[in-house]
C-alpha cells in the first residue's frame, strides 16, 4: 500500500545519500528516520530507534542482503536486511520484520513509504500500517 | 495420588559416608590441593570437615611449573584453583608444620602448639631436596630448587652477588635431571653462567638414554649452559668473603661457584609417620597399598611421602591419581591405584626433550628403532616389542611432537611402520590416521582418557580444544596433550558427520582464511568483485561478512603498499560503524574518542590540548585499559571538529574502534626503572609505529615489559616482548578477556631487529590463516602442530617465506597514514558527519546527561528527568555551578 502523495515530505537530494550506507533524518513532527540509498538504487526509510538497545542509532547499521523463503512461495528470494550497530539484530528493511534477533524477541521496526521524485527523496510523514511493534515508542 | 514435591527451602541430598568425619591433610602441595578440590567436586553436599595444614607460608602452588616464576615474578601465577578454599566445610592453615602424630588419640601436634583431631588422617607430606654429603656445602650461597622460597632467594643472591662481585655471576648445578637443567635456565635466565655438574654418564639419566642424553647435551650446551658429566662435586671452598666461591669435583679438577643449586634428587618426607610407628618402605616413604592406605587403616598416604610397590613417585600424574583414589574410597568406591608407563617431559628450559615407556629397551628382545640428526639436534627413538607391532616406549629430543601422540598408546599396538614414524619428513603422517582407544590416558596430569575426551566432544557438545580442557581438565596442567586433544577432537567431529562448518555466512562457503588466500590471488579490490568472484550467489552481503571482506581487503592492501584507506569510500559503506566513523559506538549511540599514545608517551602540552577539548564539549574523560585516554560522549556530528584540534596538537588516531593493533603497552624501561633490563619503552614505540592501523581478523594488543617483573603484563597480550639481560623474550598468543591464555614463549634472546622480524612474520601469518574474530590465543593454541611448529615457521623460516612477509609488513609501515588527519582535512569526508541530513544543527534531543562523580554518564530510565540535562557540556556546567555555590556557601 502506498500512501497518499500529501503526505510525503522531502528530504534530500538522492545524490546527497551515501550508496550502502544510511542517513539519519528528521520527519516534522520531529519523528528520527534512518534512510539508505541500496546498490540496485533503491531507497528505504525505516525508524532511526533501535528497539533492542534503546538508541537511535539505525542510519548506522549495515545493510545487506538474505535469502529468504516465504511461507506459500517456493522459490527464494532476496530481501535487502538491515543490522543494527549496536548487537547485531537483523530486520528485512522491504518490511520491517526481524530476520534475526539474535536469540532475542522479534521486535520488527517501522517501515516509511519512499519515493524519488525529481531526484528529491520524498518520505511518507507516517510509517506504514502494520509495521513495527505496538509497544516500541520510538 | 500425588507425590508433594519438596520443598526448595530444604533441599533433599543423599547421606554421605563422610557425613559428620573430620578430615585432616598433613601437606600444602599439590596433591593435598587436589585432594581437597576432587573431594569437593565428587561429594558437593556431604557434611563432613577438611583441614589442610601446609608448612609453607603460600597456598598450595603449582610446583611442576616452579621454573615460571622467573617469568612471572609472583608466586600468585602459579597458584592452583582457590575456589576450593572458599568451601566453609574446608579450612587451610598455612605456615604452620605438624610436629607429631599420636594414633592412639587421633591427635596431631603442630609447631605452633595447635592440636588437631582426625577421624581420618592423610600424609600428603611430599618429599624434601636431597643434597649428597659434601665438605662446604651448606656455605652461603648454597640453594635447593624446589619452593617458592628457594626460587625467591636464589634470585635474591644472585642479584646481590652479582653487585658485590661487579662482574658475572658464575654458578654450579649439582645434578643433570630435568629440575637441574630448568635450575641451570633460571640461574642462565638470572644473567649468571651456569655449569651442570652431573655424575652419571648422561643428562636426565633417569628418563633418556644414551643417544637422548647426548642429543639434549649438544643442546643444552648451544644455549650456552656448559656441562659435565661422569663427575661429581665433592667438596666446597669459600671465596675470601666466605661465601661459597669454588667446587670441587671428583676428576680434581675445579669450577668457579659463586652460586650452587643442588637439584640431586627427592627423598620422602616420612617422619612424621615414621615416627608414628607407621611402616616404612627400604628406601623411605610411608608404605601404601592400591587403596593408598596405610598400615594404619584411618591413615592414609599420597604423592611422594607414600612409598608405592616400593617406589616413591616423584612425579604430579601418580600424585593426582593418588588423591583421586582416597577420596574414591572416602565415598564408598573401590577405585586402585596402579603406576602407568609415566612419561617425563623437560619444560623452562627452552630445550625440547621427552620420554615414556621401557627407553633403555630392558624388556627381553626390545627392538630399538631410532632415527638421529645431529645437524638438526633431532633424535628420536621408539622401543617395540620383539615383533615390532607393541609400542614399548620412545625417546624424544629436540622435536617432542610425537610424543603426546605416542605416550598413550604403550603397550598397545603402534598400528603403523615404526621407522616411518619417526622418519624425519612428515612422519607423525603415518600415524594420522591411528586412533587411541577409549581407556588409553591422554592427558596424564589430570588421568583422562581418549574415551572422556571423546564423551566430553560427543556428548557434551565440546567443539574446540578450549572447551574440552574446561569440560574435562584434561590439557590444563602441563599442556603436552594439547595436540592429541586437538586430534581426538577433529577425528570425531569428522565422524559423528558435525562439519564445524567455517562458511562465513550465505554469502560465502569460505572460510575467513580461505577467502583471504582467494582475494589474494585473485587480485578483487571492492565488495562487489569479491562476491561475484567467489560469493555463493547474488546478494549484497551482510553483517558478518561486508566487515570481514573489508578488514581483508584492507589488511591486503596495506601489505601491498597499495593504501586502501580503510575508511575511505571504497570499504565505507562495509564496515561497522565504528571503523566507518573512526570511533567506538557508545551504548546511547555517541562515541568515544581515543588517540594513540605510542608507548603511554604523552607530553603535557598535548594533555592541555586534550583536557581542553573534553572540557568545551562537557564529556566523560577515563583512562582505558590500553594505557590510553579517551574521551567519551562525543555526537556523530563533533568528532570531526574535535579531531581536527587533536591532530593540530601531534595526536593520531589510535584504531579504538578497528579490528587492528590497539595498542603496545609498555612498562618504564630502563630510562626511569631502576630495575629494567631492556628500554621497553623506546621499543614499545618503534612496534607501535610500525604496526599501527594493520587491519587483523580480531583486535591485537602487544606488551613490552623491560624485566621479568613484567608490569606490562605482556604474556597477556597477543604479541609479548619482555627484556632480559640477553636480549628480548617474545611470547605470542595471550590473552586477557572471557578466556584468559597466557601466552607462550616463541623465542628467547633476540636483538631488536630479530624480534622485529619475528613479530612482522607472526602478524601476517596470523592475518592470513586466522578465522573472523579469532584471537591470536585461540589461534596459536588451534594452530597445526602446536608452538612447536609455529616456531619452526616463523623464527626458523622452515617454509622460506620469511622475508617475503617481512617485506610485506615494511610495505604496510610505509604507507601508513594516519587516518583522522586525513579525514579532517577531506570536505567530502567531512560532509559525511551530519547528525540529520535534513536538519544538520539539529541533534538527537532523546540524549540526556546526568552528573556522577563529578563527570557526565547517559542518564537512564530510573534517573529523575529534572536531574538530566541535554548535552554533557550543559550537565557539565550545572554540576560546576553547584559545586561553585557550594564553595561559596562553606565560606
Amino acid at each position: 500500500m502506498t500512501a497518499p502523495a500529501d503526505s510525503l515530505v522531502a528530504i534530500c537530494p538522492l545524490e546527497a545519500l551515501t550508496p550502502e550506507r544510511g542517513s539519519a533524518a528528521l520527519l516534522p513532527d520531529g519523528t528520527q528516520i534512518a534512510v539508505f540509498l541500496l546498490d540496485d538504487g533503491s531507497v528505504h526509510a525505516v525508524q532511526q530507534h533501535d528497539p533492542y538497545s534503546g538508541s537511535n542509532v539505525l542510519s548506522r547499521g549495515l545493510v545487506g542482503t538474505h535469502r529468504l523463503t516465504a511461507e506459500g512461495e517456493d522459490a527464494e528470494r532476496l530481501v535487502p536486511t538491515l543490522s543494527s550497530p549496536m548487537y547485531k539484530q537483523t530486520w528485512d528493511l522491504s518490511t520491517g520484520a526481524v530476520i534475526d534477533a539474535g536469540g532475542g524477541a522479534k521486535k520488527p521496526i517501522r517501515v516509511f513509504d519512499v519515493e524519488v521524485r525529481d531526484g528529491q527523496v520524498h518520505v511518507a510523514t507516517a510509517p506504514r500500517p502494520g509495521t513495527g511493534s505496538q509497544d516500541d515508542e520510538a | 495420588m500425588t507425590v508433594p514435591a519438596p520443598s526448595p527451602l530444604v533441599p533433599v541430598r543423599a547421606r554421605s559416608p563422610l557425613d559428620g568425619t573430620r578430615l585432616l591433610v598433613l601437606g600444602g602441595g599439590m596433591t593435598g590441593h587436589r585432594l581437597a578440590a576432587r573431594l569437593r567436586a565428587e561429594d558437593p553436599d556431604g557434611d563432613w570437615s577438611l583441614t589442610v595444614i601446609g608448612e609453607e607460608p603460600q597456598r598450595p602452588y603449582d610446583r611442576v611449573h616452579l621454573s615460571d616464576w622467573f617469568d612471572h615474578h609472583h608466586e600468585d601465577l602459579l597458584s592452583l584453583e582457590t575456589g576450593v578454599w572458599d568451601d566453609p566445610r574446608i579450612t587451610l592453615v598455612t605456615g604452620d608444620k605438624a610436629e607429631s602424630l599420636d594414633r592412639s588419640a587421633h591427635t596431631v601436634t603442630c609447631a605452633s602448639g595447635t592440636v588437631h583431631e582426625y577421624d581420618r588422617l592423610v600424609l600428603a607430606t611430599g618429599s624434601w631436596a636431597w643434597a649428597p654429603r659434601a665438605e662446604g656445602k651448606d656455605l652461603p650461597g648454597s640453594f635447593s630448587y624446589r619452593t617458592v622460597a628457594d626460587v625467591e632467594s636464589l634470585a635474591a643472591w644472585v642479584a646481590e652477588r652479582g653487585e658485590t662481585l661487579g662482574r658475572e655471576v658464575r654458578g654450579v648445578v649439582v645434578g643433570g635431571g630435568v629440575l637441574g637443567l630448568e635450575a641451570a635456565a633460571a640461574l642462565q635466565g638470572l644473567g649468571a653462567h651456569s655449569t651442570v655438574v652431573e655424575f652419571a654418564d648422561r643428562l636426565m639419566a633417569v628418563q633418556l638414554d644414551d643417544g637422548g642424553g647426548e642429543m639434549l647435551r649438544l643442546l643444552i650446551q648451544d644455549k650456552g649452559i656448559d656441562v659435565r658429566t661422569g663427575v661429581g662435586a665433592t667438596a666446597f671452598r669459600p671465596a675470601a668473603d666466605g661465601a661459597i666461591g669454588t667446587a670441587e669435583l671428583t676428576d680434581g679438577s675445579e669450577l668457579p661457584a659463586d652460586v650452587v643449586v643442588f637439584s640431586t634428587g627427592i627423598r620422602p618426607r616420612d617422619r612424621i609417620g615414621r615416627e608414628a610407628g607407621l611402616a616404612v618402605g627400604e628406601r623411605g616413604g610411608i608404605v601404601v597399598g592400591e587403596s593408598c592406605q596405610t598400615s594404619d587403616p584411618d591413615i592414609w598416604a599420597i604423592g611422594e611421602c607414600a612409598s608405592f610397590e616400593g617406589v616413591c613417585a616423584g612425579l604430579i600424574a601418580p600424585g593426582n591419581d593418588m588423591a583421586d583414589v582416597v577420596v574414591d574410597r572416602f565415598l564408598g568406591g573401590t577405585r586402585t591405584h596402579s603406576r602407568g608407563e609415566g612419561g617425563t617431559k623437560l619444560k623452562g628450559v627452552g630445550v625440547d626433550a621427552a620420554a615414556f615407556g621401557d627407553v633403555n629397551a630392558m624388556t627381553p628382545d626390545a627392538l630399538e628403532v631410532s632415527f638421529v640428526d645431529p645437524v638438526h639436534r633431532q633424535y628420536r627413538k621408539l622401543v617395540l616389542s620383539d615383533d615390532a607391532t607393541t609400542l614399548l616406549g620412545g625417546v624424544f629430543v629436540g622435536d617432542i611432537s610425537l610424543y603426546s601422540q605416542l605416550r598413550p598408546l604403550t603397550g598397545r599396538a603402534l598400528g603403523a611402520d615404526p621407522s616411518a614414524v619417526i622418519a624425519p619428513e612428515g612422519g607423525g603422517d603415518a600415524l594420522a590416521g591411528a586412533e587411541l582407544p577409549d581407556d588409553a590416558v591422554v592427558c596424564s596430569c589430570n588421568n583422562i582418557a581418549a574415551g572422556a575426551v571423546r564423551h566430553s566432544v560427543n556428548e557434551q557438545g565440546c567443539h574446540t580444544v578450549g572447551a574440552i580442557k574446561e569440560c574435562t581438565t584434561a590439557g590444563t596442567v602441563c599442556g603436552s596433550c594439547v595436540p592429541t586433544l586437538t586430534k581426538i577432537l577433529n577425528q570425531e567431529l569428522a565422524k559423528s558427520g558435525i562439519e564445524v562448518s567455517r562458511a562465513l555466512c550465505e554469502h560465502f562457503d569460505h572460510s575467513r582464511a580461505e577467502l583471504y588466500k582467494l582475494v589474494e590471488e585473485g587480485g578483487q579490490e571492492t565488495f562487489t568483485e569479491v562476491v561475484a568472484a567467489h560469493g555463493t550467489g547474488a546478494g549484497r552481503g551482510c553483517a558478518v561478512c561486508r566487515p570481514t571482506v573489508a578488514s581483508i581487503l584492507s589488511s591486503l592492501g596495506a601489505l601491498a603498499g597499495k593504501r586502501h584507506n580503510p575508511v575511505g569510500r571504497q570499504l565505507g559503506s562495509l564496515q561497522d560503524t565504528n571503523d566507518h566513523v573512526m570511533a567506538n559506538i557508545q551504548k546511547d549511540g555517541t562515541y568515544s574518542v581515543i588517540p594513540a599514545m605510542p608507548a603511554g608517551e604523552v607530553t603535557p602540552e598535548k594533555l592541555l590540548v586534550f583536557a581542553q577539548v573534553a572540557k568545551d564539549y562537557g564529556l566523560y574523560v577515563k583512562v582505558n585499559g590500553a594505557q590510553r585516554i579517551g574521551m567519551f560522549g562525543a555526537r556523530l556530528e563533533q568528532l570531526p571538529e574535535i579531531w581536527e584540534r587533536l591532530v593540530a596538537a601531534g595526536f593520531q588516531s589510535g584504531h579504538a574502534y578497528g579490528k587492528s593493533l590497539r595498542m603496545v603497552k609498555s612498562c618504564l624501561g630502563t630510562n626511569w626503572c631502576r630495575f629494567g633490563v631492556g628500554d621497553s619503552t623506546a621499543m614499545a614505540a618503534r612496534l607501535e609505529a610500525r604496526y599501527r592501523g594493520l587491519r587483523s581478523p580480531h583486535k591485537l594488543k602487544i606488551g613490552v615489559s623491560g624485566c621479568a617483573r613484567e608490569c606490562a603484563e605482556a604474556q597477556a597480550k597477543d604479541v609479548g616482548v619482555i627484556a632480559t639481560h640477553r636480549g628480548w623474550n617474545l611470547y605470542v598468543g595471550g590473552n586477557g578477556g572471557a578466556q584468559p591464555a597466557h601466552a607462550q614463549l616463541l623465542v628467547e634472546d633476540l636483538d631488536d631487529e630479530t624480534l622485529q622480524r619475528c613479530i612482522d612474520r607472526f602478524l601476517i601469518l596470523y592475518i592470513r590463516e586466522a578465522d573472523k574474530l579469532q584471537r591470536t590465543a585461540r589461534w596459536v593454541e588451534e594452530y597445526p602442530g602446536g608452538i612447536a611448529e609455529l616456531r619452526r615457521v616463523v623464527v626458523e623460516d622452515s617454509l622460506g617465506i620469511g622475508e617475503e612477509l617481512e617485506a610485506a609488513m615494511q610495505r604496510h609501515a610505509d604507507s601508513y597514514v594516519d587516518e583522522w588527519a586525513e579525514a579532517v582535512n577531506d570536505p567530502e569526508r567531512r560532509a559525511k558527519f551530519v547528525s540529520f541530513i535534513n536538519a544538520p544543527d539539529l541533534h538527537d534531543k532523546s540524549l540526556r546527561y546526568v552528573i556522577e562523580r563529578e563527570q557526565i554518564r547517559p542518564a537512564r530510565s530510573e534517573d529523575d528527568p529534572a536531574d538530566t540535562f541535554p548535552t554533557p557540556l550543559a550537565a557539565k556546567e550545572h554540576a560546576l555551578a553547584g559545586a561553585a555555590q557550594l564553595s561559596q556557601e562553606d565560606q
